[in-house]
């Protein structure tokens, strides 16, 4: 199915008895000029990302948000970080990791398996999080942080805390069992938990008219009987006012919502997928007609931002991209037996199989993999 | 202090740690006003309330990852699977999230997946599993398997304050058929250490669960008809393993019976025999042997079940087997 730059530009659609909101934001200048900032910084840090992957400085595969940079800060910047709100990331989602704190020297160090980064080398790419900041580290088994959002937010509802959580899920994601049980656990209990399908048409290779027969996701709200708004996932004002809705309504105990973001994958899967799945012309034509970024460019100029307020955004993200690359290429590797430490609280280690007592290093050279699955072509 | 059952035992301990720590709750299906299909849990909803003891919907995986979730949270949760037998559609959340939670992401997990285990209550394929071998192979999980009232208590008692994921399976068989009287206080068995069932010097049992009864039956036959001295070490925690106690034992008798309920192959027995053969060779005599179910799903009608499980019969002739090798 070939999909329409345009289709998902309509605006926030408003639907089972979901408020519809004041259209005008309540945004200050400075927030407005700070969405622009991580929107950028999500793009930026991406691509000094690709240069390292290129450089084989990336051990694993490489996953991008191009294009759908709005949807992840716009919707995680709807959270209140001074009331702990915690999200749940998913792959596409490191904008709404920064908008929660996180830095883009634990990102790369993360994807260079870099012995000081936020999971000492044990974990891959963007999979690590800070329960202090206010993000839990997704695994790659998809829908499976739905329950465990549910959980987290089962626990604000216990203790009475004013707290609300967000878990991103895609498309894909929406069809596994995980996803039903938590999403319909997390109804029942009025958790207050926001749902974020982030519907960007793909899955790996599978388009969504293989994923569901449903006409549009947001449907499955219905089912569970909670509220369900979609909204242009590409507009990241949009994307900020829906979610913005769903947390007021969880905050104030109004249970669950789904929201479903419509966006677009312009990279594949992963950096080795060639994409050939893809109808031609497609991507260019989100691309050209429905950039995220580009569209907000022409918000805040409309809206009378100077040329030099944007600049400076720009300026401030490659300086804190080059000195968080610098930081992170001068960190060491872990240390080999640090992988026998904290499978357990107690004992805090792992012991050595005998055959590697007293040895420090496996194998004299670390050999990279070639590629994930697929080569680039 | 009077006595009470095993399964009167898991739910007083379930009382303590409700009083003692605020953060422990139950969540699980029918476990609340009805008080769970064995009743476990009969009257924590009177007392605490259906806020820390939640009825679920039929959702073991959500039940697992919501545990996890509110876990990372500080709170100390209790899960119930109906029947044990369910907890593998919770598989991927207990392998793959749970397992794997402090490690990757150093979030800790302290929970518990507790629930009714076992066979010879004519239960069928679907309500007679013993699932602990699924999980053995899973770093970052500890699981233990109660065969006594107090271990069952105590050991329920320390695995809700583990600090990691605790499964607790219970063995359904022995929910009413044993009595005995809680030690005073706060009873607390710690997770990893064996019991010594029954002392003996010429062949040594290695067991947990259901089939600890079944080999002390056995030894105290073998000790009248045979005169042999059997040894009967009761695991109580399979993960950690108590490698210590089991070294001793072998180094004490020479001659080594392992007997679980489980099906053979890839079995706990296997593993508990290549620990053995790689530490303590040298003191065998005999071959190590196994008696255990045979490798069948478990059937329902009770001469079938009855011929696949381990009885009492088959530990004697293991025992004669091995004594007279």
């Amino acid at each position: 199915m070939a999909r329409s730059a345009t289709t998902a530009s309509k605006s926030a659609e408003t639907r089972h008895g979901a408020e519809r909101a004041n259209s005008t934001t309540e945004l200050t200048r400075a927030q407005k000029l700070e969405l622009y900032y991580y929107m950028r910084l999500t793009r930026s840090l991406e691509e000094r990302l690709v240069n390292l992957y290129r450089q084989t400085k990336v051990v694993g595969g490489l996953f991008r948000s191009l294009g759908q940079e709005a949807d992840a800060v716009g919707s995680a910047y709807a959270l209140d970080r001074t009331k702990g709100d915690i999200l749940s990331p998913l792959i596409r989602n490191l904008g709404s990791m920064l908008v929660q704190g996180a830095r883009p020297t634990e990102i790369i160090k993360q994807y260079m398996a870099k012995g000081d980064s936020p999971t000492r080398g044990r974990e891959l790419n963007i999979h690590y999080g800070d329960l202090v900041r206010g993000f839990i580290g997704q695994i790659s088994h998809l829908g499976d942080m739905v329950p465990v959002m549910a959980g987290v937010t089962l626990s604000f509802k216990m203790r009475k805390e004013n707290r609300v959580g967000l878990v991103y899920v895609g498309d894909g994601a929406t069809s596994t069992g995980a996803f039903h049980e938590g999403i319909n656990f997390a109804a029942v209990q009025r958790c207050p938990l926001v749902v974020v399908v982030e519907n960007n048409g793909y899955a790996y290779s599978t388009p969504l008219s293989k994923q569901t027969a449903a006409k549009q996701l947001v449907d499955k709200a219905i089912g569970y009987g909670i509220a369900g708004e979609q909204a242009d996932g590409n507009d990241v004002i949009a994307t900020y006012e829906v979610t913005k809705r769903a947390v007021d309504r969880a905050r104030a105990g109004g249970g669950v919502t789904l929201v479903e973001l419509m966006t677009y994958r312009r990279k594949g899967h992963a950096e080795h997928d060639n994409q050939s799945y893809v109808p031609a012309g497609e991507i260019d034509r989100w691309a050209a007609q429905n950039d995220p970024i580009d569209r907000y460019m022409k918000t805040l100029r409309a809206e009378g931002f100077e040329e030099s307020e944007i600049a400076a955004v720009d300026t401030r993200v490659v300086e804190e991209i080059n000195r968080a690359t610098d930081e992170a290429e001068a960190s060491p590797m872990p240390d080999p037996t640090d992988s026998l430490v904290g499978i357990y609280a107690d004992p805090p280690a792992a012991d050595a199989l005998w055959f590697r007592e007293g040895i420090k290093s496996a194998v004299k050279e670390h050999e990279r993999p070639a590629s994930w699955g697929t080569h680039d072509v | 202090m009077s006595e009470i059952t095993y399964l009167e035992a898991i739910r007083e301990g379930l009382f303590e740690e409700m009083d003692r720590d605020e953060n422990v709750f139950c969540l699980g299906e029918d476990i609340g006003v009805y008080g769970g299909a064995f009743k476990v849990t009969e009257g924590l909803h009177a007392k605490f309330g259906a806020e820390r003891v939640i009825d679920t919907p039929i959702s073991e995986a959500a039940i697992i990852g919501a545990a996890a979730g509110a876990a990372h949270m500080g709170m100390r949760p209790v899960c119930e699977m109906q029947f044990i037998d369910f907890i593998s559609t919770g598989y991927d959340m207990l392998t793959n999230y749970v397992a794997t939670a402090r490690y990757r992401a150093m979030l800790p997990c302290p929970m518990v997946v507790r629930g009714p285990s076992g066979g010879y209550v004519r239960g069928g394929p679907f309500h007679s599993q013993n699932p602990e071998a699924a999980f053995l192979h899973t770093p970052g999980l500890k699981i233990v398997y109660p065969a006594t009232a107090s271990d069952a208590k105590g050991l329920l008692k320390s695995a809700i304050r583990d600090e990691d994921c605790v499964l607790y399976f219970e063995h359904k068989y022995l929910y009413r058929r044993i009595k005995e009287e809680m030690p005073a206080g706060d009873h607390v068995v710690p997770i990893g250490k064996a019991r010594l069932a029954r002392e003996g010097t010429d062949v040594s049992i290695i067991t947990y669960a259901a089939t600890v009864w079944k080999a002390l039956e056995a030894a105290q036959q073998v000790e009248k008809e045979d005169g042999l001295s059997v040894e009967v070490l009761d695991l109580r925690s399979l993960l950690p393993m108590d490698d210590e106690a089991i070294i001793a034992t072998v180094k004490k008798t020479n001659r080594v019976l392992i007997v679980h309920e489980d099906t053979r192959t890839g079995g706990v027995a296997g593993e508990i025999t290549a620990r053995i053969t790689e530490s303590a060779f040298e003191w065998l005599d005999a071959p190590i042997l196994r008696v255990t179910a045979a490798d069948v799903p478990l059937p329902y009608s009770p001469p079938l079940e009855d011929y696949v499980l381990p009885q009492t019969s088959d530990i004697v002739l293991a025992i004669r087997k091995l004594a007279a090798y």
